[in-house]
């Protein structure tokens, strides 16, 4: 199925064992203008969803390694085949890890090099506003949202690294403090094609005045992630 | 009943934040002699009747797919539990 308008736009949100942060990201999309549709980690049909979200959570527990069971879930055959058709998907920290551990985005995530677990409010940079979730922001933008995670730090090998950065395909770099021992900064990366973008900070805990990061306008005021939900829609629509 | 072992450890260019804080708690025990350590992981996989070199291949495939992520670890060892020395440690010592 096509979206015709914003308002048949469909975003799926897969749920394994152990995710947390699904009704955030489908209350995320709701608010962006688009429907939430849920997905089970056990069924391998997507439901004909426009494109779709890998929340954050310790699936499996983080059993092994973060994301590395649960990217052996029937619903991730599917994903792995819609993103290689060009169909939008987002990771979300632990969606991020299990989009590496699927070969969808190179790298992988480790234990943060200070052996703590983060929560705070991370300032990131867009730098590349190509991509199916990030064509609302303007290039450079410094945005705002939630950090939290155990196993954050980014690595790839040098040449994957200076691949990334000659192709554009870093699209968030954090600002002010390298929360994790990530390489170059690393926060967000995307495929060649820039429909298959991960991260470690969270854009639904940003989403609605009220219950976001401090912003301009007051606590808790922050909704910078809001954009990347936008972002998909507007890219569906376009498509 | 055989078993097969399969050790996985971190690649020696990432850096490993685990080892990290083990090689960092034992001086205070004590133990001033070492300086590094490196955490991996050991694997115990259980079959029905022997070991065969078909159940060690596919232990080996297993070990790369699923076990171990070649990004950021290695594959050290992928052995016969029953014939190989090195897996018959106990309490008493080397046996």
């Amino acid at each position: 199925m096509t979206a015709g308008t914003l308002d048949t736009a469909r975003i799926g949100v897969v749920t394994f064992p152990g995710t947390l942060d699904d009704r955030d990201a489908a209350r995320a999309v709701r608010l962006a203008g688009g429907e939430p549709v849920s997905l089970w980690h056990a069924d391998g049909d997507l439901h004909g969803v426009d494109a779709v979200v890998l929340p954050g959570g310790f699936s499996y527990g983080d059993y092994l390694r973060a994301g590395a069971i649960s990217r052996f879930a029937p619903a991730m055959d599917a994903v792995v085949d819609a993103a290689k058709g060009g169909m939008p998907v987002l990771g979300i920290c632990n969606g991020f890890q299990v989009l590496t551990e699927a070969h969808l985005l190179p790298g992988s995530m480790v234990k943060n090099d200070h052996l703590h677990f983060v929560c705070r409010e991370q300032v990131l940079a867009v730098e590349n506003t190509s991509t199916a979730w990030t064509n609302r922001y303007a290039p450079g933008q410094r945005i705002t949202i939630p950090l939290k995670n155990q196993d954050g730090q980014f690595v790839a090998d040098d040449r994957t690294l200076d691949e990334l950065e000659g192709e554009g395909r870093v699209v968030f770099r954090y600002q002010g403090w390298n929360p994790n021992g990530s390489r170059r900064d690393i926060a967000g990366i995307s495929n060649a094609r820039g429909n298959v973008v991960g991260l470690m900070p969270h854009p639904e805990h940003a989403v609605e005045a009220g219950f976001g990061p401090d912003g301009e306008d007051g606590p808790r005021s922050g909704t910078d992630g809001l954009g990347f939900f936008t972002s998909v829609l507007a890219s569906l629509v376009r498509a | 009943m055989g078993r097969v072992v399969v050790e996985v450890m971190p690649k020696p260019e990432i850096l490993d934040p685990q080892g990290k804080a083990v090689v960092g708690a034992l001086p205070r025990l004590g133990f001033t002699q070492f300086s590094g350590v490196r955490q991996g992981k050991r694997f115990e996989l259980e079959v029905e009747g022997e070991v065969t070199a078909e159940v060690l291949a596919a232990a080996q495939e297993a070990a790369v797919t699923l076990l171990s992520n070649p990004v950021i670890e290695d594959v050290v060892r992928v052995a016969d539990a029953a014939t190989d020395a090195a897996g018959t440690i106990t309490a008493e010592g080397v046996a």
